[in-house]
């Protein structure tokens, strides 16, 4: 049997939350899947405040605002809320399949929002794949849902924000952060998560790589080096560093299979940390129909994301027919929030990566 | 070991329950996925490489990666980063492909 | 430099530390952010209105230290943690050094804690004024301590745990 579904939002993440709710203010009825078995996507381990301005609730903490946005969503007469429901395909011919408790739905969505998020990059090293090394992420879950204490004694690579916020959190639950190590010249998360890491004793060591790490059986130490400006190891500089845990915080990649899957553009966009939809100003990509919001078209802060998932959500809404006009105020609202949360100085990779996309779409 | 006190959170574990992980009695929580049980344990070697049988810990503890295959209740390929704990569950290390009995 | 270690430079904190004629006067906020970061919560969060970003969201706050009292309220509510308040008022000898706190365990009122300054370096053991939580849902504490006034510009953190009972 197959289910018609008005608009289908794939991704209970900041973008997936944010597109339900603006879809479903205007009208629009909702159904809004997650792979997990709790909504909020990446929010509910986000134990620090949010930056950005009062619309992308800066100042509140992230797990703060994933619950807020979850009981918006749960008290939504328009949203139905599928959890532990993974989307596994999504055919030529509109229908979208879906492992829900061991059984197989097929649903047939008018419109459909893709915020699958992204995932963890790797970084390649003797011994990566030694127990004890762990994607950021990976120790932010153990820590901040699990609650358990996810190492003694840690490195950090990676001196993004990531790196920086989950090496602070790891100070918070007690773990001994050894070093941040960070293979550019520069720090590149907000200076603001430096400075609070560094004020906590924790040196940040730019232009310093994993060498290789080693251990019987489970992580024991690893061996640090530091980098010269094309990248080289420099002999002689090695440091061994005994610790039972490394944190790899080395960038994130979209996770834009089922826009592949669906048949819409996607092509590599640096800038936007890998292969990316294709998507208009309203988000919507070359397929007719199908959005996408928030880190799969591209690795952003959380905030920006909330907002792309409001983009999508009311550009859905107008496509539709609901409450246009509003919607339509909506959807320029959240386009001028976007220029200004990229215009500053840190947006310039992502300003870089969106002129790309207008550039490959031109050339269609 | 599990956080007692934090700063910011608190933590909901759920109830108490005991599970096999190779045949040893061990305590979790229902709240907690196996992973986080096993790692409270101080287990962290959870799946191995299927050529070369090297083991290997979490990585994404998201579903994604499925570096922490293992056997429970008898089911291969459980990522066992995303499924919760439950009581009397028996898990075990898993070497190779896996295969799905009956 | 900050952009490759975290700590700010003496070039840094320049473009931030009010006069010293104001530093007399009594206690004031001092913005430690010194990247163009969009993020603007100290802004609505100052009672005083003495907390502005030009031309927006994306500019560095600037702090009018005729308007700002000292009042404290945006050490909790920054973000990056990066406001501290600073009163060269304390006594003739010390001064009061606020700054947000967000590790257990938290210090009590009268006990000596080790202060670190920007690198994390231990300064000496000072006696904690108030530790002030900034609210349930806030969850950041706003520490101060009273140190001698040559380090005042120095210290911004303590070390969590392992305080003491005493003068």
């Amino acid at each position: 049997m197959i289910r018609d579904v008005e608009v289908l939002v794939i991704g209970g993440g900041p973008a997936g939350l944010c597109a339900a709710k603006a879809a479903a203010d205007s009208g629009a009825h909702v159904l809004l899947l997650e792979r997990d078995d709790t909504p909020g996507g990446q929010l509910v381990k986000q134990t620090h405040k949010f930056f950005g301005s009062e619309r992308q609730f800066a100042g509140t903490r992230g797990f703060q605002i994933g619950e807020m946005l979850v009981d918006e969503i749960n008290a939504h007469e328009n949203i139905e809320l599928m959890t532990d429901a993974t989307v596994l395909g999504m055919y030529e011919d509109g229908i979208v399949t879906v492992l829900k408790d061991e059984k197989h739905l097929k649903l047939r969505p008018v419109k459909t929002i893709i915020a699958t998020g992204a995932a963890e990059k790797f970084l390649t090293f003797p011994n990566n794949d030694l127990p004890g090394i762990y994607g950021a992420g990976a120790v932010q879950t153990l820590m901040n849902v699990g609650g358990v204490k996810p190492a003694d004694k840690v490195v950090m690579v990676g001196a993004g924000n990531i790196g920086l916020i989950v090496s602070y959190q790891m100070l918070q639950a007690g773990v001994e952060v050894e070093c941040v190590v960070e293979a550019l010249p520069n720090i590149g998360g907000f200076l603001v998560h430096a400075s609070k890491l560094r004020r906590a004793g924790v040196p940040i060591l730019t232009r310093w790589t994993v060498k290789e790490a080693y251990g019987n059986g489970k992580l024991e130490g690893v061996i640090l080096c530091q980098l010269d400006d094309k990248w080289q190891q420099i002999p002689g500089t090695e440091k061994d560093v005994p610790c039972d845990t490394l944190c790899l915080a080395v960038g994130l990649t979209p996770l834009a299979e089922l826009a592949w899957q669906a048949g819409a553009r996607c092509e590599y966009i640096r800038e936007l940390s890998g292969h990316v939809p294709i998507c208009d100003e309203n988000l919507m990509t070359t397929v007719e129909g199908l959005y996408c919001a928030g880190d799969v078209s591209g690795i952003e802060e959380a905030s920006s994301a909330m907002v792309e998932g409001r983009l999508a959500g009311y550009a859905v809404a107008v496509a539709l027919g609901y409450d246009v006009e509003n919607a339509q105020k909506e959807v320029d609202a959240a386009k001028a929030e976007l220029v200004e949360l990229r215009s500053g100085p840190m947006g310039g990779k992502i300003r870089a990566g969106i002129a790309k996309v207008e550039q490959k779409r031109g050339e269609a | 070991m599990r956080i007692e006190k934090h700063p910011i959170l608190q933590f909901d574990r759920g109830e108490k329950v005991t599970f096999l992980f190779n045949g040893q009695e061990m305590e979790g929580y229902t709240h907690e996925t196996i992973a986080a049980a096993l790692h409270a344990a101080g287990v962290r070697e959870l799946g191995h490489s299927q050529n070369l049988d090297r083991p290997r810990g979490l990585f994404c503890a998201i579903g994604n990666c499925s570096s922490c295959f293992m056997t429970v209740d008898g089911e291969p390929n459980v990522r066992v980063c995303v499924t919760k704990l439950k009581q009397g569950m028996v898990v075990e290390e898993q070497h190779g492909k896996g295969v799905v009995k009956g | 430099m900050l952009i490759n270690d975290g700590i700010p430079t003496a070039e840094d904190l320049a473009k931030v530390l009010p006069s010293e004629e104001r530093l007399n006067k009594g206690p004031i906020a001092i913005t430690e952010c010194f990247q163009e970061i969009a993020c603007n919560p100290c802004v609505a969060a100052c009672p005083h209105h003495a907390i502005s970003m030009e031309p927006d969201i994306n500019a560095t706050p600037k702090v009018d230290p005729d308007k700002c009292i000292g009042c404290r309220v945006c050490v909790a509510k920054c973000p990056g943690l990066a406001i501290f308040v600073v009163d060269m008022t304390q006594s003739e000898g010390t001064a009061a050094v606020t700054f947000p706190f967000e590790y257990i365990p938290v210090p009590e009122k009268g006990q000596l804690a080790c202060g670190l300054n920007r690198a994390g370096e231990e300064m000496g053991w000072f006696p904690v004024l108030r530790a002030v939580s900034g609210g349930k849902k806030n969850l950041t504490y706003m520490i101060t301590l009273e140190v001698p006034k040559e380090l005042a510009m120095e210290v911004r953190n303590i070390k969590a745990g392992g305080y003491r009972d005493g003068k």
